[in-house]
């Protein structure tokens, strides 16, 4: 048994810079809150077109505005959107977006509402997402080894089933594809609290290990200027203490799991950045569910591996997410939102090796084009990382 | 044979239940990991799916360990068979 990662293979789309995607979105993207309403309208025009609205973009300065760009831009050039029509208030930041998704080389048109209102913008910009639903419709899948795949983790509403089995059935599986050269990433900086010596002492060179610990160290500043308490019910949250977990300690030596046994951390992102070459790369990252995964298919990642406890529900708009839980009342009460059951692992009927291949035959077919949870339930949640106030 | 707990390693203070409805007074049996080695316990308390029973005595002040690394402190003494949560353990972070 066991999946041979080296002779294994999907069907994606090959993409004009050359990665590859699993899923053929065409994306209608606001840069900005004021513009979530007409990017709404294009997308009940044209069907196959799908609009990605969020809270932000205006009036955002400095880093903080940088990350924004970054997001939205690197949420367009994702392998698994096959072009983009951009809606924003004004011209300037409209056209900044569009530039920096022009990059990637794929289609990618950008409308601004001032001068024009609207219904006229609407108009447009439903002429052009016609066209990008006609060219991605006429696109054809090609074959790619698994070493192609972008893969990103994060987990959610955590509890004690997630250490003990649903994170190690992630960290088993990208051990697999750690050694078989794959693009990895993982996160979510506070939630290493407690365990974050165990990251430092997996960093492959000493240089990556003093970049870790000052991101690591950089959130905690930010955490002990901030609270007001011990941050119980926020970090753990009350899902996580609901589930059993006591201490943020004992939720990250959970959440670190994820990691396997053998991988090395080869490099740091920043938010929303993208990996330079293939290897696990750490990316300094909120613990929120929606934000964390918003950023990793900014990064660039196609597939998305979420081990959860008490029953996260997050899906993302363009990102595959596929959730894992080894929690058998999360299994009983809501099966519809669970892609790789893994309760066996704490009944000793499944191995930890049976649970990171059942895991990798899910990415294998979700890569193929089968329907996670999230996506057949419509999660579509794109949240955007603030990293302070508005100007 | 049910698992009603399950250990990750033989040195910690701890057992998380994976069974729903576990009461208090049932023999139980757990598994720890890391050993792959069964243990038998007596249930203390009721103790809900997912949270944690001590398996060693515990004093107040006691670092409390779990997959072999500190998770915090015991705010008060803590019975083998016992329930261990945010009501008798604390974080030593933040």
């Amino acid at each position: 048994m066991g999946i041979n990662l080296k002779t294994a293979g999907f069907e994606g789309w090959r993409r004009e810079n050359g990665r590859m995607g699993v899923r053929n979105h065409v994306i209608i993207l606001p840069v900005d809150d004021l513009s979530n309403a007409a990017a709404e309208a294009v997308a009940n025009n044209i069907k196959g077109a799908m609009a990605i609205p969020h809270a932000y973009g205006r009036l955002q300065f400095g880093a903080d505005l940088e990350l924004h760009f970054r997001t939205l831009i690197g949420t367009g050039c994702n392998p698994n959107v096959a072009a983009v029509v951009v809606i924003g208030i004004e011209p300037g930041w409209t056209g900044r977006v569009v530039e920096g998704i022009a990059k990637s080389g794929k289609p990618v048109e950008g409308f601004a509402i001032e001068q024009n209102g609207d219904i006229n913008t609407i108009a447009n910009a439903s002429r052009a997402a016609y066209k990008m639903v006609k060219h991605a419709s006429r696109l054809k899948k090609t074959k790619a080894d698994v070493v192609e795949l972008w893969v990103s983790t994060k987990c959610g509403e955590s509890d004690t089933t997630s250490g003990l089995a649903s994170c190690p059935t992630v960290g088993n599986a990208f051990d697999k594809l750690w050694e078989n050269g794959n693009t990895l990433v993982f996160g979510e900086t506070s939630e290493l609290t407690g365990g974050e010596h165990l990251v430092a002492a997996r960093c492959r060179t000493p240089e990556i290990r003093e970049k870790f610990m000052a991101m690591f160290d950089r959130y905690q500043r930010v955490i002990e200027a901030n609270k007001t308490n011990d941050l119980s019910e926020s970090q753990p949250t009350k899902g996580n203490i609901e589930g059993g977990l006591t201490t943020i300690e004992e939720k990250a030596l959970g959440n670190i799991q994820k990691i396997g046994k053998k991988c090395l951390v080869d490099g740091v992102l920043d938010k929303a950045e993208a990996p330079t070459h293939p290897g696990l790369w750490f990316m300094d990252s909120s613990s929120a569910a929606a934000e964390m995964v918003t950023l990793c298919a900014a990064s660039g990642y196609a597939v998305h591996f979420f081990p959860t406890g008490q029953g996260n529900v997050i899906g993302n708009p363009i990102l595959p997410v596929i959730k894992i839980t080894a929690n058998p009342r999360t299994q009983r009460t809501m099966s519809e939102h669970i892609d790789v059951d893994v309760t066996g692992l704490l009944q000793k009927k499944m191995n930890m090796d049976e649970a990171g291949e059942a895991l990798l035959d899910c990415m294998l077919r979700t890569a193929d084009g089968e329907l996670t949870a999230a996506e057949l339930l419509g999660h579509r949640e794109f949240s955007l990382t603030r990293l302070y106030e508005s100007a | 044979m049910t698992i009603h707990f399950v250990v990750h390693d033989e040195g910690d203070s701890v057992g998380v239940v994976v069974v729903e409805g576990l009461k208090a007074s049932n023999r139980i049996n757990g598994w720890i990991m890391d050993q792959d080695r069964m243990i038998e316990f007596d249930a203390k308390s009721d103790i809900p799916i997912g949270h944690k029973l001590a398996i060693k005595p515990i004093k107040a002040g006691d670092t409390i360990i779990k997959y072999g690394v500190d998770i915090g402190r015991a705010i008060a003494d803590i019975q083998p068979g016992e329930h261990l949560h945010v009501h008798n353990v604390k974080t030593k972070r933040w």
